[in-house]
């Protein structure tokens, strides 16, 4: 009989990386030790453990990582905390890609690209950055806002400082909420960071975080004259079948799952507000 | 046409029955249900089920596949039972309906294989309606409640049940019945349908087009306002499809199924990071601006509701789709 997408693959874990107080980073592998599937950067895949649940997460590797796929995970609630407790070895369940990811290829091709993203919200776009350094001549300059509570709660701090500041053409531009001892970067909020940066107004702009960061980043944008049509932003909702079907992540007549998670503004203007 | 006086009924399903599950609308007008026929059972009085035909092919709960686990080790072990051929006697045309509806929504590539086997499986035998309730409102939709869908289409005239087979799945099961005689239906009688009060419902102020118009109405608060948020709409409406998938430990393992679950519940959106849909107000609007305005906007048009009337007749506080379309037509009224 013909499998069903709703059943998943067997995966196994090989390796976890903390990251940040509540947020580890997971490497999957198929059973057969290669790397389970293509995606596109933006792109989400569920993983589960049978008896626990099965949640979405978007893939953080880049699509040109050989090895395996990584998932950034916050710890937050069933099938977090689970994750969170387990070590590398562990088998998981695994079903993707879901999702329609950034049109990488198309779109951001040629453009020069701004990133913004706050606490896990790096997470997908790390899978943009990353694919984008990886082919770095077919895209224009590439500048990165980054921001966290505190400078513990920057994900991937180490890779942003060992390769990504160090790279010619990117700019990396963190900031924390509050000012602490061991740290002499910039303070204050995303949304007003991004405005005092004042970029200019022809890049694309590839926007994840907390609902509050998008909305008063946007609002900046929206000021500062960039158009909606050069806005992405990826969403997150409550999903269980990934296929457009079980109905928790309609907005509108679009479905997050599979007609996002990736949406232009333009595009998301034309829905109701309940993401 | 084949013909058969309706007194032999009884033998038309024990034929059946001989060769594959049959199932009938059976017991009185507030718990009919679709029963697997048994000798002695008989079909109900009642015009239609209590809850739709999806049960059927979607039901309220299924298993999904099984799990063993044994420290780090999982397996996948496929469960799920092999598709059965079986014969579902006596749907209405608006339950009839509600299939394309459905198959829309799981046939689409990657189809679902649960859905889609059963599909194969089950041959529809429709009934045409000739005593419709007051509640119903399946003209107003398009339906011709006279004239069914189906596999086989059903009528009874007089003495006689005369049936047609419209596929090659209806044309095989009757094929394969020697019960019948040749014979030419009456003209059926549809002045009935022009005498209910709900035919001129008037669904032009709907569609995919007027989406944040209709989104916006005020009328949404004075028409939620009363939901108790019980999901009764829902569980027995033939097009709502939104479900659940979970897991449970059984003595040897996890079993993952799924359930019907509704846009009504509060939980149905909530997640760590918030819930886009806060009160019954959002929850409310969320189910009727997806029959009346998303699924018809992603499917050239056609409406998410067959017009059954169920929720009219279900509703512990009477609220309705049919009052949503007035007061939602009313206003957008120039």
């Amino acid at each position: 009989m013909k499998s069903d997408p709703l059943i998943p693959m067997l995966a196994v874990v090989t390796d976890v990386r903390r990251d940040t107080p509540d947020v580890k980073t997971f490497r999957v592998v198929g059973t057969d030790g290669k790397k389970p599937f293509l995606h596109i950067p933006g792109q989400c895949a569920m993983l589960s453990m049978p008896g626990v649940g099965e949640a979405l997460f978007s893939i953080t590797s880049s699509p040109t990582r050989e090895e395996d796929l990584e998932f950034s995970i916050k710890k937050c609630g069933c099938v977090t905390d689970w994750l969170h407790a387990i070590e590398s070895g562990q088998q998981v369940t695994l079903r993707g890609p879901y999702g329609n990811g950034f049109p990488v290829d198309t779109d951001f091709a040629g453009k020069d690209l701004l990133f913004v993203a706050g606490g896990i919200g790096l997470a997908p776009l790390r899978s943009v950055i990353n694919y984008v350094r990886h082919y770095r001549d077919r895209y224009g300059s590439v500048d990165i806002v980054y921001g966290s509570r505190s400078k513990a709660d920057l994900v991937d701090y180490q890779e942003i400082l060992d390769e990504w500041c160090r790279e010619d053409g990117i700019n990396v531009h963190l900031t924390i909420d509050n000012p602490q001892p061991d740290w002499d970067g910039h303070v204050g909020f995303v949304p007003n960071f991004v405005k005092e940066l004042g970029f200019d107004t022809g890049k694309t702009v590839v926007m994840c975080g907390p609902p509050i960061m998008i909305k008063f980043t946007l609002a900046g944008l929206m000021e500062q004259g960039f158009p909606k049509e050069r806005i992405y932003t990826t969403l997150e909702l409550r999903m269980k079948c990934g296929l457009g079907r079980c109905g928790r992540c309609n907005i509108g007549d679009k479905y997050v799952c599979k007609d996002g998670p990736v949406f232009r503004l333009d595009q998301l203007d034309r829905l109701p507000d309940e993401y | 046409m084949r013909k058969l006086p309706v007194a032999r009924l009884n033998e038309l399903f024990a034929a059946i029955a001989a060769e594959r599950k049959l199932y009938i609308p059976a017991g009185d007008a507030k718990t009919a249900a679709f029963t697997l026929w048994r000798e002695g059972l008989e079909m109900t009085k009642a015009l239609n089920t209590s809850r739709s035909a999806k049960d059927l092919f979607f039901p309220q709960v299924e298993n999904l596949v099984d799990f063993k686990v044994s420290g780090r080790e999982i397996e996948i072990v496929e469960s799920r039972d092999p598709g059965e051929s079986f014969v579902v006697f006596g749907v209405r045309a608006c339950d009839c309906r509600s299939f394309d509806i459905l198959d829309k929504v799981f046939l689409c590539d990657p189809a679902d294989t649960y859905y889609q086997s059963r599909r194969e499986n089950g041959v529809v035998v429709t009934l045409a309606c000739k005593e419709p309730e007051e509640t119903c409102f399946c003209t107003a939709l398009g339906v011709d409640p006279a004239d069914p869908a189906g596999d086989v289409t059903g009528w009874t005239e007089g003495e006689d049940l005369y049936l047609r087979a419209n596929t090659e799945k209806g044309e095989s099961l009757l094929a394969g019945l020697p019960l019948f005689v040749e014979g030419e239906k009456p003209e059926t009688d549809r002045s009935v349908f022009g005498r209910l009060p709900l035919k001129e419902l008037d669904w032009s102020a709907f569609g995919g087009e007027k989406m944040m118009e209709l989104f916006s109405s005020p009328a949404w608060e004075s028409l939620a306002e009363s939901c108790l948020g019980c999901g009764t709409c829902t569980f027995v409406c033939p097009t709502c499809q939104c479900y659940d998938v979970k897991d449970f430990k059984t003595n040897d393992g996890v079993r993952r199924f799924r359930c019907w679950d509704s846009c009504m519940y509060s939980d149905f959106t909530l997640m760590s990071a918030g819930q886009p849909r806060p009160t019954q107000l959002e929850r409310f609007r969320q189910r009727f601006m997806h029959k009346l305005v998303y699924y018809p906007s992603n499917h050239e048009g056609e409406f998410g509701c067959v017009g059954c009337g169920r929720c009219l007749q279900k509703c512990p506080i009477s609220m309705n789709i049919v009052k949503v379309a007035r007061a939602l037509g009313e206003e957008a009224k120039p």
